[in-house]
């Protein structure tokens, strides 16, 4: 276990900003940190980190604990900070040289470094300019090199994409899974895209709680929209394709979704996610009903996401109304 | 030793890609002159010394110093970058250290650049070269003093302006304490042993025998204590404010 946090709690004066929060990540794994702003992310990897000391519970990178070994930790570690916060002054070259002297890199090991970082991150352009004139992309890769240069047994990057277009989050997310064999990787993104784009495990964090701990595609199970059947279908054949799907074993319910001149949006969502499309597609063919597509939702992460982090905020602000219409009535009374 | 060497080089490079060094320098070095020749009367006295020269580098270092100082955690703390230093694996010493070595290296070159003052005495006259030795290095030693209690400040506060007032003050109470005003003030009221620990904590009072040529073992353990003790605290204050 490369990366291992043990009940990881970190309050500032009365505020709990990570509460009792435990995880550990292997080689080869990529973890995805999701949660709302303000949920806790980058508080528990600046405590991952060594920059923050945690309140109470411990970090542990490579078998070292992050308050009794810091040195080994950071020597371990890449970490890319929110925001890539980097000396302005310097240029890309003259920052990887820097940071290859403090990091204690060979000769051999920082020419390696250097070529890897400059090269996977297409740095060559503006290799010296100074770092405040380059756009936020180019801010955004040069702490991403600055973090990989010494291959780190752990990368810790916060919000690695925020700011690169398409393009350049397509470039990172490859080098992120040519990386990921070799090492533990962990990304904090609001993307959902991402997570099932790179990471084998998705980690969702709301009001400094953990509340999943899954890989992407069990999240997505969690979903509503899991194995439900989507269908286009045009408006002569609504009515009937709406009685039909109600009337198939299994089926929950049926949705109209969207509606146009020419086709109609359904869906049909299953009862506890079982595999419905079967069913439904025989159930057409027996109709004879033409559909313009169909398809089979695997469940929308958006969806659980919102799900998690937006119930227990829910649940709090009817206590709070809940204590408030207490009071009134007391008041009144 | 060699992470100490590293951060106080990037820094002190860092120093002259701003022009913020340059302008420091060219006013540093305007103000020595111009107080020396204009207020001290260095010509007029006919004397082969540079006793007026160094007489104002108090009140030269008590305003440039903070502005030299002000920045070394504070910008850092302001731009985020103190994260990136900080996750480096360094201990907050070697930090701390080196960033103030380079403060210090900087101040160092601002005082060498005055080094036209003493050809010019030793053209006009036959001066005692090891009293203006004795006096650069305690000038520097002053220099150091008040450039440890800017960068402890600094380290406090995410504006550099505050840093540079505190800083400004904090040299203020060091630099004044032995004068006449200061001392009433406390002799009025308190044991004549405090009044005169006070006395000594004066950078004036500290810097007065060196700037004579008098090397007093004292004096520069002096500012060795007042650099060591506010670059201890500089380094708490950046552990507590890292972690907060």
């Amino acid at each position: 276990m490369l990366l291992e946090i043990n009940s990881l709690t970190k309050r500032f004066g009365p505020i709990t900003a990570v509460d009792n929060v435990s995880f550990s990540v292997e080689r080869g794994e990529v973890l995805g940190f999701l949660g709302p702003n303000g949920a806790g992310k980058s508080t528990t990897m600046k405590m991952a980190t060594g920059y923050l000391s945690p309140t109470a519970g411990n970090v542990k990178v490579c078998g070292y604990d992050v308050r009794s070994h810091p040195i080994e930790v950071k020597r371990r570690i890449g970490y890319l900070p929110e925001g890539a916060p980097l000396y302005g002054e310097m240029t890309p070259f003259s920052l990887l040289n820097f940071v290859s002297d403090i990091r204690k890199l060979s000769r051999e090991e920082r020419k390696h470094g250097m070529e890897h970082a400059i090269e996977s991150l297409h740095l060559q352009r503006v290799l010296h300019q100074p770092i405040e004139t380059l756009s936020k992309g180019y801010k955004r890769r040069v702490g991403l090199a600055q973090a990989i240069i010494h291959e780190p047994d752990v990368l810790v990057l916060d919000e690695p994409t925020d700011g690169l277009d398409p393009n350049q989050k397509h470039e990172v997310r490859e080098l992120l899974e040519r990386m990921a064999s070799s090492k533990a990787i962990i990304i904090s993104t609001h993307i959902l895209e991402e997570v099932d784009a790179v990471c084998s495990r998705a980690i969702i964090i709301s009001q400094g709680k953990l509340v999943a701990d899954q890989k992407p595609s069990e999240l997505e199970m969690r979903s509503l929209y899991h194995n439900a059947v989507g269908i286009r279908v045009s408006y002569e054949n609504l009515e009937q394709c709406i009685r039909v799907m109600n009337q198939i074993n299994g089926v929950r319910s049926v949705e109209h979704i969207s509606q146009s001149s020419q086709l109609n949006h359904l869906i049909v969502f299953p009862i506890s996610g079982a595999d419905i499309l079967t069913k439904v597609s025989s159930a057409l063919d027996e109709n004879k009903l033409k559909v313009a597509e169909i398809y089979l939702e695997k469940g929308r992460l958006e969806d659980v996401f919102r799900d998690l982090t937006l119930n227990e905020k829910g649940a709090e602000l009817e206590n709070v109304s809940n204590s408030n219409v207490a009071k009134e009535v007391a008041g009144h009374a | 030793m060699r992470n100490v060497y590293i951060i106080g080089s990037r820094e002190l490079a860092a120093y002259f890609t701003s022009p913020v060094a340059y302008v420091f320098i060219v006013i540093f070095l305007a103000l020595a002159g111009g107080l020396t020749f204009f207020f001290g009367n260095w010509l007029e006295r006919g004397q082969a010394d540079l006793q007026v020269f160094f007489i104002y580098h108090p009140y030269l270092y008590l305003f440039l110093i903070p502005a030299v100082g002000m920045r070394l955690w504070a910008e850092e703390r302001k731009s985020g970058t103190m994260e990136f230093l900080m996750t480096l694996p360094i201990s907050t010493g070697q930090a701390v250290i080196g960033k103030f070595v380079a403060a210090w290296i900087f101040a160092g070159i601002a005082l060498l650049l005055t080094f036209p003052i003493w050809i010019s005495v030793n053209y006009l006259g036959n001066p005692d070269n090891g009293v203006i030795l004795t006096a650069y290095v305690g000038s520097w030693l002053m220099a150091g003093g008040f450039l440890a209690l800017s960068s402890s400040v600094s380290a406090l506060t995410k504006n550099q302006v505050v840093a540079f007032v505190l800083a400004a003050v904090l040299g203020f109470i060091f630099l004044m304490s032995g004068v006449e005003i200061v001392q009433a003030f406390f002799r009025a009221w308190a044991p004549p042993k405090f009044v005169d620990a006070i006395a000594e904590l004066s950078f004036l009072t500290n810097f007065g025998d060196l700037s004579q040529g008098v090397i007093d073992i004292r004096d520069i353990l002096f500012f060795a204590s007042v650099i060591g003790v506010a670059l201890f605290i500089n380094t708490a204050i950046v552990e507590i404010k890292k972690s907060a």
